[in-house]
């Protein structure tokens, strides 16, 4: 464990941390909203590490002069993951607004959105259901 | 709203340079950071901000949804359309050089115009609807829980 | 760049690989913007059956072994994204487009009784990115594009799951949990690739092979490796990831179930096989333990557990949800044994279980139509009710336990054949077991239907026949596929030998 070691991988440090924030709150979490949040966080986590590894020491944003002299001495960031978080971003705002979306509905048929309170209306739901058809086995799991 | 004179003023004043600056992105995206993602979502802006000042029947009279939901398959049909054309020219999907075979780059000119429109309609009608979506829906709120 | 001056020109035939998910991704928006149930619903059926006839034409073409490469906009591979055909994906994409194919004429009088009349276009919509979804998943050989199909896939079930809350607004809730799942899931699964973009350069799957050759003490590579397997495990509902499955196929409206039920996890193991054997060598140390002390427990508790919740569910869509928990294990211990023959077992077993899963949650459809009830109590004497229907539930079950003649018999034989070849017989014997389990749940069924008393002065009729043709020719294809393995056997054992020969060369 030198300091190299730390600092060199500043960035994968980093990542560990949000990534595991983030995923804490998905897990931990019983408010719907608190949880897409937690998962928020946890693609950004991704988001910038991806970023981060598309960084080249040195290196200037990868677009070309207009007049294509170029300067075989200069150094160029990798583009690639960055064109590649811009598709996963969008794809993250796809999945909040779907998942906002799901909690407004679940509020408007549930009166709720804390998972513990759910659970129950769900679990007298189904023992309901368990009088009426017969005992089974799982419930939600 | 009546009483916030200065918020209606600004936000007239704002609407029409945001979607200026969201079609600036929109077209000069090849020549400089933009693009259709970017200025999709700008543009949904303009009418997000005009939403809330003025309220949700007033942007729905000039931006009214079905049009909304019209625009936000059309512009996935822009570039599907666009990367199917290519097919039927003998070339691969998206190949945009196909278009004008004697000078592809020019192709590869009109090929990135046309489906970063298709994404710039897409986005920017999306975001609205999630926008209408979203505050269609007022939220009974009890009286404890403010 | 993109276009040299001299471009080659294509025939249809070449754009095959593209056009199978380009015509359903067109159709998809289209119907939004015509905003007609009706046209909506042509549209469907029209897309996925010219998917479903170039999915055909491309797996006779490749069943000599032979791989279809597409480059997207002109772009050579390994820099652009690949479109790679081999046998194992064309047989996959043929179980998807045609299943689609067989239950649109279904799902029209299903979805009218079980969707509001304003949902139903946007319904279509939904199924026709999914449908586009799970195909780009399967015919793309480029790592990422997995993920984006994957995502366009999984947004639109989620979507779908949540119509059925016309019906149990509990479906709402299943929708969501599949949601936060999922999307963990499809994230793990960009940190797989991005760990082997760092280890390798490159997103190209056939580029990977290539370059993670030797690089097996590689801790990125392999911290890679688990990553994605996790990621795609949850899709997958390999065992203990499958907490999603069973309420999402419960609460979502029939339609959607069968679809799902029958191809979307297939999808997901399809790539799981695909990272497994032909990204990551098999030779891989670290991953021939993964594959032994992992990946092949899991299989045989799934085997064993998940039929026995099954056999304790009153609910019909629950309990096969279940059930199909339990064959999700049997495709899995397939891929943990790691021979030829079980990596052909597992393939076949998808396509014949994609059937088997599809004519019974399609049955239960029909149940929940006529009987407004999927519940066994409900279903009492209904085998005189509804002869056709109960026929074709008794014929998917028998497949479903693995009876000689059905469908379900010829995987479950080449799985108990690969477990002997490796001298495994009390794996065997397990097999057998845990098939004996499958017994007893779909028995419970078949008493229920045919040996009790129906109720006092319940007067229900048979389901439409728009309804009953697509279940029987699917229950049909379960008997013609357990008689005549020609087409099934030789598409999995090209697969298999592809998946085990790199498919990287």
């Amino acid at each position: 464990m030198t300091s190299e070691f730390i600092l060199g991988h500043l960035n994968y440090w980093l990542f560990i941390v949000l990534m595991m924030i983030g995923f804490y709150i998905v897990v931990a979490r019983g408010n719907y909203i608190k949880k897409i949040v937690g998962l928020n966080v946890f693609q950004v986590s991704v988001f910038m590490f991806y970023i981060s590894i598309g960084k080249v020491e040195g290196g200037t944003a990868p677009i070309f002069p207009l007049d294509m002299n170029i300067d075989p001495d200069v150094v160029y960031s990798n583009p690639l993951p960055h064109v590649l978080i811009l598709t996963a971003i969008v794809v993250g705002i796809a999945t909040t607004s779907l998942g906002l979306a799901l909690i407004v509905r679940i509020r408007e048929e549930f009166g709720t959105i804390e998972e513990d309170e759910i659970l129950e209306i769900e679990s007298k739901l189904q023992a309901k259901e368990n009088s009426a058809e017969g005992p089974s086995m799982g419930g939600r799991a | 709203m009546r009483h916030h004179l200065l918020l209606r003023v600004i936000t007239k004043l704002l609407v029409g340079p945001i979607i200026l600056f969201a079609l600036y992105v929109q077209f000069h995206g090849d020549y400089s950071p933009g693009g259709g993602f970017q200025a999709g979502v700008i543009f949904a802006v303009a009418f997000i901000l005009f939403g809330i000042v003025f309220g949700l029947t007033k942007v729905k009279q000039v931006f009214p949804p079905w049009i909304v939901h019209k625009l936000a398959a059309l512009g996935v049909l822009i570039y599907a359309g666009t990367g199917i054309y290519s097919l039927m020219l003998g070339s691969t999907f998206l190949n945009y050089g196909a278009f004008t075979p004697a000078h592809p780059e020019h192709g590869q000119h009109w090929g990135i115009l046309i489906v970063e429109l298709g994404v710039g309609i897409t986005v920017a009608a999306v975001m609205v609807a999630i926008y209408y979506a979203f505050a269609a829906r007022p939220p009974v709120i009890n009286d404890e829980e403010w | 760049m993109a276009g040299s001056t001299i471009l080659p020109t294509l025939g249809i035939i070449d754009q095959l690989p593209l056009l199978t998910i380009a015509v359903p991704l067109v159709a998809g928006p289209l119907c939004v913007l015509f905003g007609n149930k009706h046209i909506a619903w042509v549209l469907a059926f029209v897309a996925s059956l010219i998917s479903f006839l170039f999915s055909a034409h491309m797996l006779l073409q490749v069943l000599d072994g032979d791989v279809l490469s597409y480059h997207l906009g002109g772009w050579a591979p390994p820099l652009g994204i690949e479109y790679r055909v081999d046998a194992a994906n064309a047989f996959v994409l043929f179980l998807i487009s045609g299943i689609s194919t067989v239950i649109l004429p279904y799902a029209r009088k299903s979805v009218e009784h079980e969707i509001k009349k304003v949902s139903h276009t946007l319904f279509y919509c939904c199924y026709l990115l999914c449908f586009t979804g799970l195909l780009g998943v399967v015919v793309t050989g480029d790592a990422f594009n997995v993920f984006v199909f994957l995502e366009i896939s999984s947004l639109s079930t989620y979507v779908l799951i949540a119509m059925g809350a016309e019906r149990d607004r509990r479906a709402l809730t299943s929708a969501y949990d599949y949601l936060i799942l999922g999307t963990i899931g499809a994230t793990f699964f960009v940190i797989g690739i991005g760990f082997l973009y760092i280890a390798t350069g490159t997103l190209n799957m056939a580029d990977l092979a290539v370059r993670l050759a030797g690089m097996e003490g590689n801790r990125t590579v392999q911290a890679g490796f688990a990553f994605i397997v996790v990621g795609m495990g949850l899709k997958a509902a390999i065992y203990p990831l499958h907490l999603w499955l069973p309420s999402a196929y419960t609460y979502a409206s029939s339609v959607v179930t069968v679809f799902l039920a029958a191809t979307a996890t297939k999808a997901a193991i399809y790539v799981l096989l695909r990272f497994m054997f032909s990204v990551f060598q098999p030779e891989f140390v670290f991953e021939t333990h993964i594959l032994t002390f992992i990946i092949m427990p899991l299989a045989i508790l799934a085997m064993f557990a998940a039929s026995l919740i099954a056999a304790f569910q009153t609910d019909l869509k629950r309990l096969l949800a279940y059930s199909s928990v339990a064959q999700v294990g049997y495709m899995i211990l397939g891929i943990g044994l790691a021979t030829k023959i079980s990596l052909s077992a597992t393939i076949i077993h998808l396509f014949n279980h994609g059937i088997t899963k599809a004519v019974l949650f399609m049955v239960v459809g029909a149940f929940v139509m006529q009987k407004g009830s999927s519940f066994a109590k409900n279903l009492n004497g209904l085998g005189k009710q509804m002869p056709w229907t109960c026929a074709a539930f008794v014929i998917g079950g028998l497949s479903l336990i693995g009876v000689p003649g059905t469908a379900g018999f010829i995987s479950k034989w080449l799985l108990i054949d690969a477990a002997l070849e490796e001298d495994l017989w009390w794996l065997a014997l397990l097999i057998v077991m845990s098939s004996l389990l499958a017994v007893v749940y779909v028995w419970k069924i078949v008493e229920v239907l045919y040996m009790k008393q129906p109720e006092e002065g319940s007067v229900i009729g048979e389901v439409s026949i728009s309804m009953l043709i697509p279940m029987w020719i699917l229950t049909i294809a379960c008997i013609y596929f357990g008689l005549n393995t020609e087409l099934t056997l030789t598409s999995a054992n090209v697969a298999a030998d592809g998946l085990l020969g790199g498919g990287a060369q």
